[in-house]
């Protein structure tokens, strides 16, 4: 008995030392941690409980044999952020590179099939070289059984990938299919074909940090949501984030208790709204003004900034904020803004997340990169989101609602709950302008009269009383008193009940 | 007296003015442009009537205009604040016409200080100092000599068309005269194409110092004391204050009676100021010289109250409607010490660029004009109040606007002694909340704490000497730093404990650490958070703060002293504590990680000279150059349009463009790159 504590405690003990000190400095030096301080900074203290220390390969090609490293380049198991559990697996660079080996693999699903089982969120910490070549086909259905598993959980738990260093070729179609991806800068990057092979095939000379490091995916791609400025930063980032999230589709959002009045009353509002129409104001301030504390998580803030989503709370309870942003293209929709947007409505319906939707949308990007890009395709997913969500939505119009982006922003025909207007607001099918160069073609020539008549069309539409006249607005409200409106209507709406036809799945035009 | 007053500005002159006219009775019209639709004097006034559009020359300066709402209004006199129309004879006497009052001088006496070379003649009539200097071009070193040392060393002397350095060469004593007059000749007629040269006195460690003249109809004409103005960045005066440390009761009544003389000279009444610029290198005190007469109420009065108890804008109006000083010259005392700052929106961390835009939080310290409260307890209208007061025209949700002076507010401060008046200064500006614009309260802050401002050497280049390199906020010791790595150790520690209270755990509220390493520039303090202080380092800091998750501005105290903080989480992990005129950056984690903190590398700032930021959110609507081009230093780059204003930014350095991240027509963010230099 004696001799098996002995060998519990000589194989915990080459469990936590991994790749062995001279792997574990170079990850210093890089000022990267290892797999095992990360979810110490990651998780509550003494929190973290391993899994499947002693699994290790049994590849027995290419002397692999003889290179037995206790966990096999992962750690995994559980632990508690802030008291509530989460699963998590964390690769460690220092054991082959973090490479992904079958049993590497089987013990990320285990992971994952435990969480999926008890309701938890998984949160994956990436860092690995790749396939472990030796092992061959192997591996790759090692990848294939961790991207079953990414798919069966999406929208029942959510999953959070954390990239802290290579991300490549099949390993980034993981995190790809998670919820969430933050980056480490300038220490983490995600690509299919590395700079290399890129060179080879193509003849393009790019670096990695160009190709995939965590700059392009934020503001570029918008692969990653985010990104922080070391690992330290970005765990505790994840942490925060975290606490805005539900354990899963079964549980309620997490409450998190306020001192902040839910009838906060904000009077600087009133005066938001510039006297000219086309000067823009910044949007972020009403989301602030908002919420609890002024406290937003911001996703994707460097992508797409004409439209801006991200999580806050209200009496302590998760929202999702989605608004269009006046301060950068007018807050038009556009591909990029509209794809990003449906991605995160459909987040939060998936997770029971009432949605808050500001709109100052002056309409669609028109052009011809646009119309050739697929703007019908990708608008259409915005509309559809919004369309299919069934949890608690209220929309407050705070200035332009303007032609089919009116329709998208959770208007009142896509079964909005509450939709208010601030007395700015000018629901209409375009600008009055254009619409009376349109009604009053024949009048092109003559100033005086476009003059005239777009006054007639202002003084009829520029307003959010047609719109309310037609109960499609529900409350003309004062912008002072915004907050207390929206806490009040989710509160009033918590026991909404609504839901879609069966069907096997929808068809969301991709 | 008057029924109606009608005020001819805008901003925080248009509410001091209002708010006095409240206390008397007196009935109130604001004119307001489109820009000031919205703005508090306009509501705090009876009636308001819009006179024209943004641009003051299309509104606050059109007399006719002022004049037509006098009338729709039945407004019986002007009072026209500064700036604008304040010194404007040709409006008195348009008011006179239509039997309007004016409250000021008379127009006469307007125009005669009005012209520089006639204020000047009329100042020596009157037997005011003017600086010494020769009267006519002068041509011969011989005469040179002479002249100098009449005047009296040092002297200037100064081509005809000089300026700017060029062709200026100053001359301690003879042999640099001899040395030096040809010299100076041959430059002007080099750089400008004119051989005259002029010789002048010149004034050593120059201060800007002032005498506050109010005088009646009647002939009364008294003195209100001095103000000094010498802290000035690019001519504008940043501090005031009152009495000035310079001054000796004899130079005060010497000052005074000379100002005196030369508003009785030109048949003044009302408010007015004579400006003299002052040489600190004489410590007798008398080189003081005339240098402008100022016919109106000036933007730093408040000192003036403060220290006399006279409210200026209540005496002007007294005087105008005719009534005379119940008050001698023996009647004006100096009690305590007030001191003013102007909250400017510029940001002082980016060379004091012009940072106009929406406030989106505005808390003063106390309420100003714009406030709650009435005019209780600001001393100057009511003796014996608080030390604190505002004077502001904004408010939270307001605009700074472009079109205006981008003053946003001015704090004054009132104490037994020049010290206490400046520490009360230095917790308002802590406790002074601005977001939005830029703002320039940490360098008020930096001033009021500069060891050279507290010593009273003030001259009118102080700012320039004191912050060469430009300001990167106050000075801070160690004891102050320990105490901020203790209150951002205790931020995270509140943060920590009031995210374990949290729904849906697993068992109790995770427990809070007491250990915490804090870093902040890169520094790392070891704190232990303790009941009543902490042990930073291993010393102990008796201390506590009322700051909770969700504030911004707090409380706290530590090593002895009181201080307001304003402490922000800046993202999920650094924290943003202001206070003292400096903004500390830090990030604080549980002292069981502290190994690990060690591991992470120090950024290395990018070379931000290398590159063209973005200094503030914009559009790009030009750009000058195109990549590979070789630009030198002062050369345009590319304009930014903001808030309607366009702003050219310009190669600090040689170089070539490497790169440009930015096309015309883009919306840029605070600090993005807009190009690359090598």
């Amino acid at each position: 008995m004696s001799a098996n504590i002995a060998e519990m405690e000589k194989r915990r003990e080459a469990a936590r030392m991994g790749g062995g000190q001279k792997r574990i400095d170079a990850q210093h030096a890089k000022g990267k941690l290892t797999a095992r301080e990360r979810l110490d900074v990651l998780l509550d203290e003494g929190s973290f409980e391993e899994l499947d220390t002693y699994v290790v390969h049994d590849c027995t090609d290419f002397g692999m044999e003889d290179q037995q490293i206790m966990g096999d380049g992962v750690v995994t198991g559980s632990g508690t952020i802030n008291g509530r559990l989460v699963y998590v697996f964390s690769q460690d660079f220092t054991v082959f590179g973090g490479s992904l080996s079958k049993r590497h693999a089987e013990k990320i699903c285990k992971v994952m099939d435990t969480a999926m089982k008890v309701g938890a969120p998984v949160i994956g910490l990436n860092d690995s070289g790749g396939a472990r070549i030796q092992e061959g086909v192997a591996s790759l259905g090692g990848y294939a059984e961790v991207f079953q598993r990414n798919v069966l959980a999406s929208g029942v738990i959510p999953q959070i990938s954390v990239i802290m260093g290579p991300c490549a070729g099949g390993a980034v179609y993981s995190p790809a299919m998670t919820d969430f991806i933050f980056m480490v800068k300038d220490s983490s990057y995600m690509f299919v074909t590395g700079p290399e092979v890129v060179k080879t095939v193509t003849n393009e000379v790019v670096t990695q940090e160009e190709l995939g490091g965590a700059v392009t995916h934020t503001t570029k791609t918008s692969v990653a949501d985010d990104a922080f400025e070391n690992d330290i930063e970005t765990l505790m980032a994840t942490r925060r984030f975290f606490d805005f999230l539900p354990l899963s589709n079964r549980e309620p959002v997490p409450e998190m208790p306020s001192n902040d009045p839910w009838d906060r009353r904000e009077d600087s509002l009133d005066t938001l709204i510039p006297d000219n129409a086309n000067q823009p104001y910044d949007m972020h301030e009403v989301i602030s003004k908002t919420l609890d504390d002024g406290d937003f998580f911001e996703i994707q803030p460097k992508h797409a900034g004409n439209i801006i989503c991200g999580f806050g709370r209200v009496e302590g309870r998760t929202v999702g904020v989605v608004a269009n942003q006046p301060m950068v293209l007018a807050g038009v929709l556009d591909i990029n803004s509209s794809k990003k947007a449906a991605r995160f409505v459909r987040f939060c319906d998936a997770f029971d997340i009432p949605i808050v939707t500001f709109v100052d949308v002056p309409g669609f990007l028109p052009g011809t990169s646009q119309e050739l890009g697929g703007i019908i395709k990708h608008g259409a997913k915005l509309l559809f989101a919004y369309a299919e969500a069934t949890v608690p939505k209220i929309t407050v119009i705070t200035r332009k609602a303007y032609g089919g982006a009116y329709d998208v922003m959770a208007s009142k025909h896509l079964r909005g709950d509450l939709n208010y207007a601030w007395p700015t607001a000018e629901i209409a099918v375009m600008g009055a302008k254009g619409a009376v160069e349109i009604i009053f073609r024949q009048d092109r020539d003559d100033p005086e009269k476009i003059a005239e008549k777009t006054k007639e069309y202002e003084d009829r539409f520029a307003n959010p009383f047609v719109a309310a006249s037609r109960g499609y607005i529900d409350e003309v409200i004062y912008p002072h008193s915004t907050r207390r409106r929206i806490a009040l209507g989710l509160r009033k709406l918590r026991g909404k009940e609504l839901s879609n036809p069966w069907k096997k799945h929808d068809n969301i035009p991709l | 007296m008057f029924s109606k007053i009608l005020i001819a500005n805008r901003g925080e002159i248009a509410c001091r003015v209002i708010q006095t006219c409240k206390r008397m009775g007196i009935a109130t019209v604001a004119v307001y442009s489109d820009a000031d639709a919205r703005a508090p004097f306009v509501k705090m006034a009876d009636e308001a009537v819009h006179i024209g559009a943004a641009p003051a020359a299309e509104s606050y300066l059109l007399a006719d205009k002022i004049i037509e709402a006098c009338k729709q209004t039945g407004a019986e006199a002007v009072h026209p604040g500064y700036g604008f129309l304040s010194e404007r004879a040709s409006f008195v006497e348009a008011l006179d016409k239509e039997g309007i009052v004016f409250i000021g001088p008379p127009a006469k006496a307007i125009a005669a200080m009005g012209d520089k070379i006639e204020s000047k003649k009329l100042a020596k009539e009157a037997g005011v100092n003017t600086v010494p200097g020769s009267k006519d071009a002068i041509d011969t070193t011989e005469e040179a000599l002479k002249i100098s040392n009449e005047i009296g060393y040092p002297v200037m002397m100064k081509a005809s068309a000089g300026g700017g350095g060029k062709g200026m060469r100053l001359a301690w004593n003879d042999k640099d005269v001899e040395e030096g007059f040809e010299a100076t000749k041959r430059e002007g007629l080099n750089s400008f194409g004119d051989d005259r040269v002029f010789i002048e006195k010149f004034i050593e460690d120059p201060r800007h110092i002032e005498i506050q003249i109010l005088a009646d109809r009647q002939g009364n004409t008294l003195y209100l004391n001095e103000r000094e103005c010498s802290i000035q960045r690019r001519h504008q005066k940043v501090v005031e204050e009152a009495p000035s440390p310079f001054v000796t009761p004899e130079m005060r009544k010497a000052m005074g009676e000379q100002a005196v003389a030369l508003s009785q000279a030109v048949g003044y009444f009302s408010a007015g100021t004579v400006e003299l610029i002052v040489s600190g290198a004489d410590k007798t005190g008398e080189s003081f010289y005339f240098l402008e007469m100022n016919t109106r109420l000036q933007v730093e009065h408040p000192v003036t109250e403060a220290i006399t108890g006279v409210d200026l804008v209540e005496w002007m109006i007294r005087v105008a409607a005719g009534e005379e000083l119940p008050f001698k010259q023996d009647d004006i005392g100096i009690d305590g010490w007030s001191i003013e700052t102007r909250v400017y929106a510029e940001d002082p961390y980016r060379n004091f660029l012009p940072s106009i835009g929406r406030l989106v939080r505005y808390e003063p310290p106390v309420p100003g004009w714009t406030g709650a409260s009435g005019p209780a307890g600001r001393r100057g209208h009511e003796m014996g109040g608080g030390g604190i007061r505002v004077d502001d025209g904004v408010f939270e949700g307001g605009e700074v606007s472009i079109f205006y002076d981008p003053m946003i507010a001015k704090l004054i401060t009132w104490g037994p002694t020049r010290d206490a008046a400046a520490d009360l200064q230095v917790e308002a500006l802590d406790a002074f909340r601005v977001e939005g614009p830029g703002h320039n309260i940490d360098f008020l802050s930096a001033i009021m704490q500069h060891p050279r401002f507290r010593s009273g050497e003030l001259t009118t280049g102080f700012i320039a000497e004191e912050y060469p390199e430009g300001f990167q906020g106050a000075a801070v010791d160690e004891p102050r730093l320990k105490l901020v790595a203790a209150l951002i150790a205790g931020a995270q520690c509140s943060v920590m404990a009031h995210e374990g209270q949290i729904s849906g755990r697993l068992d109790g509220a995770p427990k809070v650490p007491s250990d915490w390493v804090v870093k902040i520039d890169g520094r790392t303090f070891e704190v232990v958070l303790g009941e009543g202080g902490a042990t930073v380092d291993g010393e102990w800091i008796t201390g506590t703060t009322d700051w909770q998750p969700g504030m911004v501005l707090a409380a706290a105290n530590g090593n002895g002293e009181n201080l307001a903080i304003q402490l922000r989480r800046e993202t999920s992990a650094i924290w943003a504590l202001t206070t003292r005129g400096r903004t500390h950056k830090g990030l604080a984690v549980p002292a069981r990680l502290a190994p690990l903190l060690d591991h992470m590398i120090e950024k290395e700032p990018p070379d931000l000279s290398k590159m063209l930021i973005c200094p503030m959110p914009g559009l790009l609507v030009k750009l000058h150059v195109a990549e590979g081009d070789e630009v030198q230093p002062g050369q345009p780059l590319a304009t930014v349009e903001a808030m309607k204003m366009e702003n050219i930014l310009r190669a600090e350095k040689e170089g070539t463009i490497s790169s440009i991240n930015a096309a015309e027509g883009d919306s840029l963010a605070v600090d993005e790159v807009i190009l690359e230099l090598e």
